[in-house]
C-alpha cells in the first residue's frame, strides 16, 4: 500500500494499514487459525464437562477474600508520606499563556487540579480546561509511538532522519526550514529559536493559533503604533462597556477579570455600591448574562455602535455614521462612562476588528482610564506577529516549493487552518514533515513524522501569565507514553539531543535569571509556583495623532445573513476534542453537551422556518456545511453563530464524529465574522442532546432577583416571596444535632455560570462519563449542575445561572423513603448517602424535589483501562452500576479535616475545609462552612437578608441556600 | 368412605415441617457460623511471605519500636510499610548472608520491590485511618492483637462492621492513655470503665456512628 492511500483509509491494525503477507493470509482463512475445523482432540463433551466444574469451583472462591499484595518502596523518597497527597506548583499554558495551577499528588499519581492562589492569573481558581486536563494527561488515546508514515518507529530513528535534513539545511543555511509553533511566550522557548534561527539564517519560524489575539495586537498597532499588552482592572472600575468581548468567558486574564468584577459586585455590609455592566454582542456569553444592560447586536454593527460612543464621549474623527436606532443606549452609556471618568472602562473582544480596539483605547484614554482601570504593557508574547498572516506566509512558501522540512511543534493546523488557504494541499509539497502532538491527528495523518508530545503535566518547560509573570512548569509524572516536549523537540533540531527538558529549562535560567543564589531562586520559583519579579511594568503609552481618520468608518454591514465563529465553550479549538469530562459539561448556556450547533435568534428561526435540531445547510463562500440549529434567546437577529472545534475526524474515541466542522467555513480575511451567508433547509433532523430544556421556573421563584433600588428600599425583598413553615412542623421526629453543623450559601450575585464547579467535583468525585445517547436520557452523573433560566422577552431575555448541588435538607423527603437506610441524616446535618447499603430502588431520586441524584444505570465508571485508574481520588468509592449518588459536600475533604483538627485537639477552623467547587470558582460564589459557629464566614452570608432557601414552601429546611442576584440599571435606559 | 391417609400420616407431616424448619435453621446457622469462622474472617490464620518476617523477634524479642517500621502511623491514614531500604539498615551488617534474606537483598540490589501478603484488609468502601486512632488511645494491640508473640503474623480480629461500631459505640471500654498506645503488653486495668470515660472526657472522643464516618 501507498503512503497515500494510507492517509485515506480506515485501518483496524497496524498490521492492516502495513499490509503484511502475514495478515493477508489471516484475512484469507475465513476463520483465525484456532477455531478452524472440527478436529480438535477435545470434544464437545468434554468442554460442557470442564465448563460445568469450573463454573462450580469459581463460585467457591467467592467465600474467600481474594489475597491482596502490598508493595512497599526500596527506597522511600523523601517528604512523602503514603496516604497524604502533596501539592506541586506548576501551570497550564493555553494559547501560550500561562494560568498557575498546584496540582495533587497521590503516591506519585497527579489526581487533581487546583488554582495558585500566589498566581495573579489563577488567584486560586482555575477553568474547566485547567479541571480536566487531568484526564488528557491520563487518556489511552494519546499518541504513544514514534510514527513514520503510519508505521511504528523510533525516537533514535527519527533522529537519524532529521540529522540527514539537518545536514542538508546547513547546506543552505536553513532555506528551506520552517517552524510552526502556537504563541510562544516560555523564555526558554523563545531562546531556543532563536539560537536556531541563527544557527540556520534564512529559517522562518511562524506562529499560529486558531484562536488568536491578532486583531486585538493590530488595534494597538491603529492606535499606538507599537504592540501593547493591554490589562484591565475591573476592580477599579464603577462602569464597564464590553464590545463582544467575553472577559469572563476565555482570554488568558479570564479569571483574574471574574474575581475582579464580582468583587465589585458584593453587596455585604456596609454602603452597598455595585459596577454597572453594559454588554454589547451578538450571541449571548456567559459575560453578557451578567449585564445590567445587554444589546443584541450584530458583530459587524458593534464597530458603528461603538463609533457613536466614542463621538459622544468626544473622540476625535470617530465618523458615528447616519443615526440608529440605538442612539440612545450609546447616548446613556456614553453620558454613563463620562460620569464615572477614571472609574469607567472599556473592553473590546478579540474577534473584533482592529478598529473597534482602537476606538475602545481611544475611548479610554479620553476617560482617563490609563494608569487607573486599564494598563498597558510590553507585549508578553516573545514574538508578536500578526498570526493569519505568518500562516499564510508558510502557505505560500509551502505552494513555492521552498519548504524542504516543516516542523509544527504541537497545534493541528491541518484541522484548524482556514479553508481558503488550502493548508492540508500545500502541506504535501513540503519534502519532510514532522509534527509534535498530544495526539495521532488531523495533521499528523499527513505528515511523515509523528512525535507523542508530553503533557504539560509531564514535562519541564516555562510560560508567561497576561500580565508577563513567569512560571517555570514542573512535571508531575514522567511521561506516561514517552512524549517529548517542544524543548526536547527544539534542542534536537539544534543538534542536541542528548538534553532532557528539565536541563534546558534550568540553563536558560541559570544564564539569563539573574539571580544571586541560583539554587535557592530556582528553588523558591518552583514552589512558589512563578518568578518573583518577573511581571511586565506598567508603560506608558500615547495615542497617535488622528489614527481614526485612517480607518473608515465600517461599511453597512453586508446582505444576508452574518455569519460568526466563536471558540467552543468546553472543547476550545479542538484541541479537547478527545476529554470526555469536557465532551459531556453542558455548555454554558445552550447547555447542549457532545454537539456544536448553529446559533440563530428566535425571530430569525421563525423567518427561516427553523426549529431546535433541524439539520440546515449553511453556505459560505463557496463552501457548506450541514449543521443542526438550536435557537439561542437573546441572539442578534440575522445572524448565526458556530462553534469552532467539533467535526473531528481523528480525535480519538471520544471526539472523533461529534457535532460539525465550523472551520470548513472560515476564511482567513474574516475569521471571525462576515455577511453572506446562507441557510437551505434539508428536512433532516439531527438529536442534539440538552441537559436543560425548561427555559421557565413556571413562577416557583427558583432564582430571586432585584435591581441595586429595589434591595436599598427592601433588603428581604428575595425573602418574603416564599414562607418557610415554622420549624418543626412535620410528623417525623427531628435529627440530633451534634457538634459542627456544616452547609452552603452560594451568591447568585456573583456566579457567572462557567461551570468550572461541575468539572472540579467531576474531578474530585470520580463522576462518570455517561456518553450522548444516557445523557440524552437525563442520565448524566455531574453531582452539581448550573441551571440556567431565562426571564422577559425571548429576543432579549434577562439570564439567570444557578449551581445546583444536594440540598443537605433538613428534612430530607430522600431519607424517609429509602427501604434500607442507604440514605440517611447524619448527626452533623450532612445528608449521607452510603454505596454499599444502596439496592437501587431509585424511589429517593423520585422524592427528591430538587432532582440532585444520580443513578448508575450502567456500569458508567471505567473499571478496566490502566491509565484512567491512575487519575482517581483514593479517597472516594468508585461506585458500580446500580447505585444511587449524590454531593457528599466533599465529605473526603471535611473528613480529612477533623481529623487533623482533634491531632491538634481543636475545632476546625473556618475556611479549613474548602468543597471542590468551592475551590474552583473562580467569582468565589461558593462558601462551605459551619453553622453552628456564629462568627463564620457562612453564618454571615445566612444571616444576608438575600439569604433565601429553594422550594423553602416544601419544608424540606435545606441547608445549601442562595443569596438573591442583584441587578444594577441604569435608571436612563429603560427595559 | 374409607380415610385416605394412615393416621401416622398426621405425624410425618407434622414432623417433616418442622423438619424443614429446622433444616433451614441449621443451614442458615451453618452459613452464619461460616461467615464468622476463621476460615472466612481469616482470624488466626497466618499468612505466608516472600522473607518469613516474625513480628515475634523484631517488636518483642528485639523491643523495636512498632513505628521504627510503620513510620506513618501517628500522621496518616497509612501506617506505612517499611521500604527495604529499612531492613537493610540493620540486615547488612546483622544476618546479612542469611538465605532466607535473600529476596530482601535481593530487592535492594535491583531496586524490585518485596511484594507482602495482605493480612488486614478492607473492603474498598472503608476508609481507615490509623493516625486519629492512636491519637485517640487507641492502642496498636486493641485491633492488631498480640503482634509480639506471632512469628508470622495473623489476623487477630474479624474486621466485621459489628466489631468496629462496638468501639464506635462505647470507646470507654477500649482507650488508653496515649503514653500507651504502642505497648503491646498494655492490660486494661480493673476498672478501665472509669478510666475509659476519663479518657474520652480528656481526648473529646466522641461516639462516631454516622456513615460517612467510614464510608464516603
Amino acid at each position: 500500500m501507498t503512503q497515500k492511500d494510507a492517509r485515506n483509509k480506515t485501518w483496524r491494525s497496524l498490521d492492516e494499514l502495513a499490509g503484511t503477507a502475514e495478515f493477508q493470509r489471516f484475512l484469507e482463512a475465513e476463520f483465525p487459525e484456532p477455531a478452524s475445523g472440527g478436529t480438535d482432540p477435545v470434544s464437545r463433551r468434554d468442554l460442557l464437562k470442564v465448563m460445568g466444574a469450573s463454573l462450580t469451583l469459581a463460585g467457591m472462591t467467592a467465600c474467600r477474600t481474594p489475597a491482596e499484595k502490598i508493595v512497599p518502596y526500596v527506597r522511600a523518597p523523601e517528604d512523602l508520606v503514603p496516604g497524604k497527597p502533596l501539592f506541586f506548583a506548576t501551570a497550564m499554558p493555553m494559547g501560550g499563556f500561562a494560568k498557575g495551577l498546584l496540582v495533587e499528588s497521590h503516591l506519585g499519581r497527579p489526581t487533581k487540579v487546583e488554582g495558585n492562589p500566589e498566581h495573579p492569573a489563577s488567584l486560586g481558581a482555575t477553568d474547566v480546561f485547567g479541571q480536566a486536563s487531568v484526564l488528557t494527561l491520563y487518556d489511552p488515546d494519546r499518541s504513544q509511538v514514534v510514527t513514520r508514515v503510519g508505521r511504528l518507529s523510533s525516537w533514535m530513528t527519527f533522529l537519524a532522519a532529521l540529522n540527514v535534513a539537518r545536514e542538508e539545511q546547513h547546506l543552505k543555511k536553513g532555506a528551506g526550514l520552517r517552524l510552526l509553533t502556537g504563541t510562544v511566550t516560555s523564555p526558554t522557548l523563545a531562546e531556543q529559536i532563536r539560537s536556531l534561527l541563527a544557527e540556520f539564517s534564512s529559517a522562518k519560524w511562524h506562529q499560529f493559533e486558531p484562536v488568536s489575539r491578532d486583531h486585538a495586537r493590530a488595534g494597538a498597532h491603529v492606535a499606538f503604533g507599537q504592540d501593547v499588552n493591554t490589562i484591565y482592572r475591573f476592580d477599579q472600575a464603577q462602569v464597564i462597556l464590553d464590545l463582544e468581548a467575553d472577559f469572563l468567558g476565555w482570554g488568558p486574564a479570564n479569571l483574574r477579570y471574574v474575581r475582579d468584577f464580582t468583587a465589585g459586585r458584593r453587596v455585604g455590609q456596609g454602603p452597598v455600591a455595585m459596577n454597572r455592566l453594559y454588554v454589547v454582542e451578538s450571541c449571548p456569553s456567559i459575560t453578557g448574562s451578567m449585564a445590567d444592560h445587554r444589546l443584541g447586536l450584530r458583530a459587524g454593527e458593534v464597530e458603528s455602535f461603538a463609533r457613536k460612543v466614542a463621538q459622544r464621549l468626544g473622540v476625535q474623527d470617530a465618523s458615528p455614521g447616519s443615526p440608529g436606532p440605538h442612539d440612545q443606549f450609546a447616548e446613556a452609556v456614553a453620558r454613563d462612562l463620562a460620569q464615572h471618568r477614571g472609574a469607567s472602562l472599556v473592553v473590546a473582544g478579540d474577534q473584533q476588528p482592529p478598529v473597534v480596539h482602537a476606538l475602545a483605547h481611544a475611548i479610554n484614554h479620553t476617560l482617563g482610564a490609563e494608569g487607573r482601570t486599564v494598563i498597558h504593557t510590553d507585549p508578553v508574547e516573545a514574538m508578536p506577529v500578526d498570526q493569519m498572516q505568518s500562516l499564510r506566509e508558510l502557505v505560500g512558501d509551502m505552494q513555492a516549493g521552498r519548504v524542504d522540512l516543516l516542523v509544527i511543534v504541537g497545534g493541528n493546523p491541518v484541522f484548524t487552518a482556514p479553508r481558503d488557504l488550502a493548508f492540508a494541499e500545500q502541506l504535501s509539497k513540503v519534502k519532510l514533515r514532522v509534527h509534535l502532538g498530544l495526539y495521532e491527528d488531523e495533521t499528523s495523518a499527513l505528515c511523515h513524522w509523528h512525535i507523542p508530545e508530553a503533557h504539560f503535566l509531564e514535562s519541564w518547560s516555562d510560560a508567561r501569565a497576561f500580565d508577563g509573570t513567569v512560571t517555570i512548569l514542573q512535571p508531575l509524572i514522567a511521561p506516561l507514553y514517552g512524549g517529548r516536549s517542544a524543548h526536547e523537540l527544539l534542542a534536537a533540531l539544534a543538534g542536541k539531543a542528548s538534553l532532557s527538558g528539565h536541563d534546558i529549562v534550568r540553563d536558560y535560567w541559570e544564564k539569563h535569571g539573574r539571580w544571586k543564589i541560583f539554587e535557592e531562586s530556582w528553588q523558591v520559583a518552583l514552589h512558589d509556583g512563578l518568578v518573583a519579579g518577573t511581571r511586565l511594568p506598567p508603560k506608558r503609552v500615547a495615542l497617535r495623532a488622528g489614527f481614526l481618520k485612517e480607518s473608515l468608518p465600517a461599511q453597512k454591514p453586508g446582505r444576508g445573513l452574518e455569519i460568526a465563529f466563536r471558540p467552543d465553550p468546553t472543547i476550545w479549538d479542538g484541541s479537547f476534542a478527545n476529554n470526555g469530562w469536557l465532551q459531556e459539561m453542558p455548555k454554558p448556556l445552550t447547555k447542549l453537551t457532545w454537539d456544536n450547533a448553529a446559533l440563530v435568534s428566535p425571530a430569525t428561526a421563525q423567518r427561516l422556518g427553523l426549529h431546535n435540531e433541524a439539520v440546515v445547510e449553511l453556505r459560505y463562500r463557496g463552501a457548506s456545511v450541514r449543521a443542526p440549529v438550536w435557537i439561542m434567546p437573546g441572539h442578534a437577529d440575522d445572524s448565526v453563530t458556530v462553534q469552532l472545534g467539533y467535526g473531528r475526524t481523528r480525535a480519538g474515541r471520544v471526539g472523533t464524529g461529534a457535532g460539525f466542522n465550523a472551520y470548513l467555513l472560515r476564511t482567513a480575511d474574516e475569521p471571525w465574522f462576515s455577511a453572506g451567508l446562507e441557510i437551505r433547509r434539508t428536512g433532516d433532523r439531527y438529536s442534539l442532546v440538552s441537559t436543560q430544556h425548561h427555559f421557565s421556573m413556571e413562577s416557583r421563584n427558583l432564582i430571586r432577583a432585584g435591581t441595586l433600588g429595589e434591595f436599598q428600599k427592601n433588603p428581604r425583598f428575595a425573602q418574603q416571596v416564599e414562607e418557610s413553615p415554622p420549624p418543626g412542623l412535620t410528623l417525623y421526629p427531628g435529627h440530633p444535632q451534634e457538634g459542627y453543623a456544616w452547609g452552603m450559601a452560594i451568591d447568585l450575585n456573583a456566579c457567572i455560570g462557567c461551570g468550572a464547579c461541575v468539572l472540579a467535583c467531576q474531578a474530585e468525585n470520580n463522576i462518570p462519563v455517561v456518553g450522548k445517547r444516557e445523557a440524552g436520557r437525563g442520565r448524566s452523573m455531574h453531582w452539581i449542575r448550573v441551571d440556567r433560566y431565562y426571564e422577559g422577552p425571548p429576543e432579549d431575555p434577562a439570564i439567570f445561572h444557578q449551581p445546583v448541588p444536594c440540598m443537605h435538607c433538613e428534612n430530607a423527603p430522600c431519607e424517609v423513603v429509602c427501604p434500607v437506610g442507604a440514605t440517611v441524616h447524619g448527626s452533623e446535618g450532612l445528608n449521607e448517602m452510603i454505596y454499599n447499603r444502596c439496592v437501587g430502588t431509585r424511589y429517593c431520586s423520585n422524592n427528591c424535589p430538587y432532582k440532585v441524584r444520580r443513578f448508575n444505570f450502567f456500569e458508567f465508571a471505567d473499571w478496566t483501562t490502566p491509565s484512567l485508574k491512575a487519575q482517581r481520588n483514593p479517597n472516594v468509592t468508585v461506585r458500580s452500576r446500580g447505585v444511587m449518588e449524590k454531593c457528599t459536600y466533599c465529605v473526603q475533604r471535611i473528613n480529612a479535616a477533623k481529623i487533623e483538627a482533634e491531632k491538634e485537639d481543636r475545632k476546625v477552623r473556618d475556611g479549613e475545609i474548602v468543597t471542590a467547587c468551592q475551590a474552583v470558582c473562580p467569582a468565589q460564589a461558593i462558601v462551605f462552612g459551619d453553622l453552628s459557629d456564629p462568627n463564620s464566614r457562612l453564618a454571615r452570608l445566612k444571616a444576608d437578608p438575600r439569604n433565601y432557601a429553594l422550594l423553602a414552601g416544601l419544608n424540606t429546611r435545606p441547608r445549601t441556600t442562595y443569596l438573591a442576584r442583584l441587578r444594577n440599571p441604569n435608571p436612563e435606559i429603560r427595559g | 368412605m374409607a380415610q385416605l391417609f394412615h393416621r401416622s400420616a398426621n405425624t410425618i407431616a407434622r414432623a417433616s415441617i418442622l423438619g424443614a424448619v429446622l433444616a433451614l435453621a441449621v443451614t442458615g446457622g451453618m452459613l452464619w457460623a461460616l461467615y464468622r469462622s476463621g476460615y472466612q474472617t481469616e482470624v488466626g490464620v497466618p499468612r505466608q511471605q516472600p522473607v518469613p518476617f516474625s513480628h515475634k523477634h523484631h517488636a518483642g524479642g528485639m523491643g523495636i519500636d512498632c513505628r521504627y517500621c510503620h513510620t506513618s502511623v501517628e500522621n496518616s491514614s497509612y501506617a506505612g510499610l517499611p521500604p527495604t531500604e529499612t531492613c537493610m539498615s540493620c540486615h547488612s551488617l546483622i544476618w546479612a548472608d542469611a538465605p532466607v534474606l535473600e529476596p530482601v537483598r535481593a530487592s535492594f540490589r535491583t531496586g524490585e520491590p518485596l511484594q507482602w501478603t495482605r493480612v488486614y484488609r478492607l473492603p474498598d468502601f472503608v476508609y481507615f485511618d490509623h493516625s486519629i486512632h492512636v491519637n485517640k488511645g487507641v492502642g496498636c494491640s486493641t485491633c492488631h492483637g498480640r503482634v509480639d508473640q506471632m512469628p508470622l503474623t495473623w489476623r487477630a480480629n474479624t474486621l466485621l462492621m459489628e466489631w468496629c461500631l462496638e468501639c464506635h459505640r462505647q470507646p470507654e471500654h477500649f482507650v488508653r492513655p496515649r503514653e500507651y498506645v504502642f505497648q503491646m503488653d498494655w492490660n486494661p486495668p480493673a476498672d478501665q470503665l472509669t478510666l475509659g470515660r476519663r479518657l474520652v472526657a480528656q481526648y473529646n472522643i466522641r461516639k462516631l456512628t454516622d456513615c460517612y464516618t467510614c464510608h464516603r
